[in-house]
C-alpha cells in the first residue's frame, strides 16, 4: 500500500524464480558469481518481506479495531448484507495483486498479505537466506542454488495465495525441486528412499484435496446461481468481481459461500453426509500430510534427516508450515461445517503427535533424527490450535507456525555445522563442543529453551495461548460417537499435551548435555573449530527472533489475531 | 447431396490435405532426382513444409460448422485444432528424424510420414463412415511400414508385423461394426445415423450395443487402450524413435479426435432405445476402460528398464487420463472435449520433446536403458533440462503444461459428477510420478558408465528440443488460457450436432 507501487509480492515470487534461471545459464565453474546471486536473490526477497510485513503491521491497530466494529450486529444491519466473515477477509487484505488467468474456469492469478501468511512471508525470508548461506560450500553449486531458489518461489507463491488455483498451483511447483534437492544432495545412505517417500505421501495429500476443491468449486457455483441476492450482496461488499455464472476459485467468494451454508447441501443422496461434512477430513488430512499429522508423519523424520542441511531447514521450518497453513485456510475456512464435526476427533491425533512425537525424540541416538521428531511434536501443538476453533487458540497457531520455523531452522542449522565439522551425528560419540563451537551452543540452548516453553522466548508466547484456548474450548466443544457424548474432555487433552512439553524438555537437555557440554575428545576431532562469520549470521538471523517475539509478542500476535477473526466469524465465534 | 455443388464453398476444407499431397509429390520428386547428397535437406523440405501447412487451418478457419464434400467431411473448428495438432507433430518428427542415423537420410521416410499425416488429419474431420474407414488405413499403412523400417533390424521388422497383425484385425472388427451400422439403417453419414436407428431396430438396443464395442475395438487399437494394448510396448521398443514419436502423438491425437466425434454424434445423448439410454451406456464403459487402461499402463511402467518401453506404458496410462476426459462428455459441457483437445496437444508437444531426448541419448550411446542415462545433466544439461521438462509434463508437474492438461481433464471429470474416477485419476497420476522421478533423479544425480562421454546436439534437435520444452512452458503457464479457449469453442462446434 503506501508506499509501494509495484506490485512487490509478485516480485517476491518471481525474483527467486529469474534468479534461478539465470543462475543455470552459468558456467558451473564459476561458483562465486552462482553465490552472489543466490545471496542478492535471498536478500532481496528477505528485505522486500520484511517491508511488506512491517507495513501490514501499521495497520494492523486500525484493522483491529476495524474489525472489532464490524462484528456487531448493528453494524452488520448497516452494511446490508450477510457475510462477517467474508467482509473481515476482504477488508484485511494487503498488497493485493489480481491477474485473469484462465477465464473459462474462472482461474486467477491472485496474491495478497492478510495477517496469517504475513508472518509466513517473513520466516520465509529468513530461511532462504540461511539456507543459501548454509549451501555455500555444497558441490554442484549451481543445480542446487536453482532448485533451491525454485523452491523458496513456490513457498511464497502458496502463503499469497487467495485464488486456490494459484495455491495448488505453486503447491505442486514447489514438490519437483524439494525430491531432487534431496535425492541428489542429501544423506547418501537413505536420500533416495526419504526423497520419494516423502514427495509420494505428500503428493497424495494434496491431490485428494484437490479434487475436493474443485467438487466446492462447482458447488459455489451452483449455489450463486441459485441465490442471485447472495451473489449481489457479496458484489456490494466488494468480495466478488466475477459473474455469477462463472466458476470461481477465489477463496473470499468460497467464503462467502460457505458462510450462508453454500456446502450443507447432502451428498450421494445421504442423510447424514452433506458436502461439507464429507470433503472435510479429505482436505484438512490431505495437507496435514505436510504438517506431519498422526499417522501420516512418517515421512517427515526421514525426509529431514536425509535432506542436505539447507532443505532441512526449510523443509522442517517452513514447508510443514505450508501444509498447515493450507489445511487451515483450505479446509476449515472454506468447510466450517465439517470443521465443527471433524476436529473434535482430529484433535486426538494432533495429541498423539505431541505426546508421541516427543518421546520417540527421547529415544533418538541420532542427532538429526531428535529434531526430526520434535518437528512433528510441535507441528502437533499448530494443529492443536487449529482444533481449540477459537481467537486465543488459533492465534497461538499461527504465532507457533513462526516460533517453530525459525526454532527448528536454528537446529537443523546447528546440527548441520557439528555434522559437518564432526562427520558424525551419533549423540554418545559427540561431546564438549561448546569448548570449539560456543556460538553453536548458545544458539541450540536458545532453540532449546523455546521449544519447551520457558517464558521469554517465542516458544512460550505461541504454546501458553494455545493450551489457554484448548481449555476455554473445553466445554464448548462437544463429540458425538453413536449416542454417546464426550464433553469437556479438551481439557483432558490439554493436561496430557501438557506432558509432552516436559517430555520435550527432557531431550533438548539430554541432547545439549550430551553433544555440547561434557569432556571433548581432542583426539578424536582434532581440527575442529569455530564456525566461519556466515555461520554466524546464520545463527542470528533464526535465534534474534525468538527471543524478540518473546519479549515483545504484539509485534506479531495482533496480526495474526486479525487473520483468524475471519475464520472464527465463520465457525460461529467461540 | 446438397442441390447444386460450388468447388470453391467446398475448397476450404480439404486445403491442408490437398497440400500434404502436393508436399509428398514434392518428397517423392526430390527423393528421386535430388542426388544422393541432398538426402538430408529432404527432412527439413518436409519439415518446413509441414509446418507452413498446419498454418493453414488457421487462415482458412469455419465460420460454423458444415459438412462438405457429399457429407464426408466436417469443416468445424475442432477438425481443424486436430489437424494442426497432427500436422505440427509430423513436422517436428521429420526435423528430429533428420538426425537418426538409420531413417535420416532416406527420402522415403518422409513420404511416408506426409501421407500418414494425410490419413491422419482427414479422419480428424471425417463424418462419414466411409470417410472413417479410408483414412484410418491411409493412416495406419504407412505407420506399419515405418514401424519395420529398419529392415535389418530384427526388433523393427517384428515390430512392425505385431503392429499390421493388430491392427489388421482390429480393422476388421471395426469394419464389421459399421457394416452393422450400414446395415440396420442404409445410412453412412455420422450425423444422420442417430436419426434412422430407432425406425430401424425398434426396441432392442442389443444390435447397437455390439456394433459400439466393435467401434471400440478399433478405436481403442488405435490409441493404446487396455485391453487392446499388447502391440504399444514392442512396437515402441523396436521402431526407429522418430517413429514412435509419432504413433505416440499424431496417430493418438487423430484417433481421440474420431472417437470424441463418432461417439458424441452417432450414440448421441438423446438416442433411448427400449429402456436403454446408449450415451448412458458408453460413458460408463469408457469410464471402466479409462481406470483399467490408466492403472495397467502405471502398474506396468513402473517395472520398466528400457526408456522407450517405460514410455510406451506411460502413453498408455495417458490414455488413460483422456479417456477419462471423453466419459466426461456426459455433461454435455465444452470442459470435456476442451479438455481432450487440450491435453492432447501439451501431449503432441510434451512426448515429442521426450523421444528426440531419447533419440540423441540413443544415437550417442547406443543404449535405451534409463540406469545408462545416469549422470546426463553433466554430460549436456540442455539435454538433461529439455527432458527434464518433458517427463515433468508428463507427470503432470507445474510449471510444464501437463498440470493444466491434468486439471482440465479433472475439472471436466468432477464438473459431470464423477468425483470418484477423478480421484483414482489423480491416485494413477501419484503412481506415474514414481517412475518419472526416477528417471529424472537418474540424469541428475546417478552416475553411469557413460559418465564423461559428452553428448553434443546438432542444430535440428536443438530445435526440436527447444522448440518442444518452450511450448510445453508455454502452455502451462501463459498459453493455457488461449489454448484452452480455442478448444472449449472448437468443442462447442462438435457438441453443436
Amino acid at each position: 500500500m503506501e508506499g509501494f507501487t509495484l506490485p512487490v509480492l509478485s516480485v517476491i515470487v518471481f525474483v527467486p524464480i529469474v534468479a534461478a534461471i539465470i543462475i543455470l545459464f552459468i558456467n558451473e565453474d564459476n561458483r562465486d558469481l552462482i553465490r552472489g546471486i543466490a545471496i542478492t536473490s535471498a536478500v532481496i526477497v528477505l528485505a522486500l518481506s520484511a517491508a511488506v510485513y512491517f507495513s501490514y503491521n501499521g495497520q494492523v491497530e486500525a484493522l483491529s479495531s476495524a474489525q472489532a466494529a464490524m462484528e456487531n450486529p448493528a453494524e452488520l444491519a448497516d452494511i446490508g448484507a450477510q457475510g462477517i466473515a467474508s467482509k473481515l477477509f476482504a477488508d484485511g487484505l494487503f498488497f493485493e495483486e489480481q491477474v485473469t488467468w484462465v477465464k473459462a474456469l474462472g482461474i486467477k492469478y491472485h496474491v495478497a498479505l492478510d495477517g496469517l501468511n504475513a508472518p509466513m512471508v517473513l520466516l520465509t525470508g529468513m530461511v532462504a537466506v540461511a539456507g543459501v548461506l548454509i549451501s555455500w560450500d555444497l558441490e554442484r553449486t549451481r543445480e542446487f542454488m536453482a532448485f533451491f531458489l525454485l523452491l523458496v518461489a513456490g513457498v511464497y507463491g502458496v502463503f499469497i495465495s487467495i485464488d486456490l488455483f494459484t495455491l495448488f498451483f505453486f503447491y505442486e511447483l514447489a514438490i519437483f525441486p524439494m525430491y531432487l534437492l534431496i535425492a541428489g544432495w542429501g544423506w547418501k545412505e537413505r536420500r533416495e528412499y526419504a526423497a520419494m517417500k516423502l514427495t509420494l505421501y505428500i503428493l497424495v495429500g494434496s491431490v485428494v484435496a484437490l479434487i475436493g476443491v474443485i467438487a466446492l468449486v462447482f458447488t459455489a457455483q451452483d449455489f450463486y446461481l441459485n441465490n442471485p441476492a447472495i451473489f449481489e450482496a457479496g458484489k456490494s461488499l466488494g468480495i466478488i468481481s466475477a459473474d455469477a455464472s462463472e466458476l470461481s476459485f477465489n477463496m473470499k467468494q468460497l467464503m462467502l459461500a460457505a458462510e450462508n451454508g453454500a456446502f450443507n447441501i447432502p451428498v450421494f443422496g445421504s442423510d447424514v453426509l452433506t458436502f461439507s461434512t464429507f470433503w472435510f477430513p479429505f482436505i484438512f488430512i490431505g495437507f496435514a500430510v505436510l504438517a506431519g499429522i498422526f499417522p501420516f508423519h512418517n515421512w517427515s523424520p526421514d525426509g529431514h534427516v536425509a535432506a542436505p542441511t539447507a532443505v532441512s531447514m526449510i523443509h522442517a521450518g517452513v514447508l510443514m508450515k505450508l501444509g498447515a497453513y493450507a489445511a487451515l485456510r483450505v479446509g476449515v475456512q472454506l468447510l466450517p461445517d465439517g470443521a465443527r464435526v471433524h476436529l473434535p476427533w482430529i484433535v486426538f491425533l494432533t495429541l498423539i503427535n505431541v505426546v508421541f512425537g516427543a518421546f520417540i525424540a527421547f529415544r533418538q541416538r541420532d542427532f538429526k533424527y531428535v529434531i526430526g521428531f520434535s518437528s512433528v511434536s510441535h507441528m502437533g501443538l499448530v494443529s492443536m490450535g487449529f482444533a481449540t476453533m477459537n481467537v486465543t487458540g488459533m492465534t497461538g497457531a499461527g504465532l507457533q507456525m513462526f516460533s517453530h520455523g525459525a526454532m527448528t531452522a536454528l537446529f537443523f542449522g546447528c546440527v548441520g555445522m557439528v555434522y559437518d565439522r564432526a562427520h558424525t551425528r551419533d549423540i554418545p560419540s559427540l561431546g564438549g563442543f561448546v569448548k570449539r563451537m560456543p556460538w553453536v551452543a548458545v544458539a541450540f540452548i536458545v532453540g532449546g529453551l523455546t521449544s519447551m516453553g520457558m517464558p521469554g522466548l517465542s516458544g512460550f508466547i505461541a504454546e501458553f495461548p494455545i493450551f489457554q484456548g484448548m481449555w476455554a474450548a473445553s466445554e464448548n466443544i462437544a463429540l458425538k460417537i453413536g449416542n454417546f457424548t464426550l464433553t469437556n474432555y479438551y481439557s483432558v487433552i490439554v493436561i496430557f499435551a501438557a506432558l509432552g512439553i516436559v517430555v520435550t524438555a527432557a531431550y533438548v537437555l539430554r541432547v545439549a548435555a550430551q553433544v555440547f557440554f561434557g569432556d571433548f575428545d581432542d583426539k578424536k576431532y582434532p581440527h575442529i573449530g569455530d564456525i566461519l562469520p556466515r555461520e554466524r549470521i546464520i545463527l542470528f538471523l533464526l535465534g534474534v527472533p525468538l527471543i524478540i517475539l518473546g519479549v515483545y509478542p504484539s509485534i506479531m500476535a495482533p496480526m495474526i489475531t486479525t487473520g483468524v477473526n475471519p475464520i472464527i466469524a465463520l465457525l460461529g465465534g467461540v | 447431396m446438397e442441390a447444386s455443388f460450388d468447388f470453391w464453398t467446398h475448397l476450404p476444407a480439404v486445403i491442408p490435405e490437398l497440400l500434404l499431397t502436393v508436399l509428398a509429390v514434392v518428397v517423392l520428386l526430390l527423393d528421386l532426382y535430388g542426388g544422393k547428397e541432398n538426402r538430408r535437406n529432404i527432412a527439413f523440405v518436409s519439415a518446413i513444409g509441414l509446418a507452413a501447412i498446419a498454418v493453414t487451418p488457421l487462415i482458412w478457419g469455419p465460420s460454423e460448422q458444415q459438412v462438405f464434400w457429399g457429407g464426408m467431411v466436417r469443416y468445424d473448428l475442432i477438425a481443424q485444432i486436430f489437424k494442426v495438432m497432427i500436422i505440427i507433430g509430423a513436422s517436428i518428427t521429420c526435423l528430429m528424424a533428420a538426425d537418426d542415423s538409420e531413417v535420416g537420410h532416406k527420402g522415403e521416410f518422409y513420404l511416408i510420414v506426409i501421407v500418414a499425416t494425410l490419413g491422419a488429419s482427414l479422419i480428424a474431420a471425417a463424418a462419414d463412415l466411409i470417410m472413417v474407414f479410408v483414412g484410418l488405413e491411409t493412416l495406419s499403412i504407412p505407420l506399419y511400414i515405418l514401424a519395420a523400417f529398419r529392415r535389418d533390424d530384427e526388433r523393427s521388422s517384428e515390430s512392425g508385423m505385431k503392429y499390421f497383425l493388430f491392427g489388421a484385425f482390429s480393422s476388421g472388427v471395426m469394419l464389421y461394426g459399421f457394416s452393422l451400422l450400414y446395415g440396420f439403417t442404409g445410412e453412412t453419414n455420422i450425423y444422420t445415423l442417430s436419426q434412422a436407428f430407432p425406425a430401424a431396430v425398434a426396441d432392442n438396443p442389443l444390435p447397437l450395443i455390439g456394433a459400439l464395442l466393435m467401434l471400440l475395438v478399433g478405436f481403442g487399437f488405435k490409441v493404446s487402450m487396455v485391453p487392446f494394448h499388447f502391440w504399444t510396448p514392442d512396437v515402441y521398443e523396436g521402431a526407429p524413435t522418430p517413429v514412435t514419436a509419432y504413433v505416440s502423438v499424431a496417430s493418438k491425437a487423430a484417433s481421440f479426435a474420431l472417437l470424441v466425434r463418432v461417439l458424441l454424434a452417432v450414440f448421441p445423448v438423446t438416442l433411448v432405445i427400449g429402456q436403454e439410454n446408449l450415451q448412458t451406456l458408453w460413458v460408463n464403459l469408457v469410464s471402466v476402460l479409462a481406470i483399467v487402461t490408466m492403472t495397467i499402463g502405471n502398474v506396468l511402467a513402473l517395472r520398466q528398464t528400457n526408456i522407450k518401453r517405460l514410455l510406451a506404458y506411460s502413453s498408455i496410462a495417458q490414455a488413460g487420463y483422456v479417456l477419462v476426459g471423453v466419459a466426461a462428455m456426459q455433461s454435455q459441457s465444452d470442459y470435456s472435449v476442451a479438455s481432450v483437445a487440450f491435453y492432447l496437444l501439451m501431449y503432441t508437444f510434451t512426448n515429442l520433446g521426450a523421444f528426440a531426448g531419447v533419440l540423441i541419448f540413443s544415437e550417442t550411446t547406443g543404449s535405451e536403458n534409463i540406469k545408462d542415462m545416469g549422470g546426463l545433466s553433466r554430460r549436456n544439461p540442455w539435454l538433461a533440462l529439455g527432458m527434464t521438462i518433458a517427463i515433468l509434463s508428463l507427470a503432470g508437474i507445474p510449471p510444464a503444461a501437463g498440470f493444466f492438461g491434468k486439471f482440465y481433464l479433472f475439472t471436466a471429470a468432477v464438473n459431470a459428477n464423477m468425483v470418484l474416477l477423478a480421484i483414482i485419476a489423480v491416485l494413477n497420476a501419484i503412481v506415474a510420478l514414481y517412475y518419472y522421478l526416477i528417471v529424472i533423479k537418474v540424469m541428475y544425480v546417478d552416475r553411469s558408465q557413460y559418465d564423461s562421454q559428452s553428448i553434443a546436439l546438432s542444430r535440428s534437435t536443438l530445435w526440436v528440443i527447444g522448440l518442444t520444452s518452450i511450448a510445453v512452458l508455454l502452455l502451462g503457464t501463459f498459453g493455457a488460457q488461449p489454448f484452452f479457449d480455442w478448444a472449449a469453442q472448437g468443442a462447442q462446434a462438435l457438441l453443436a450436432l
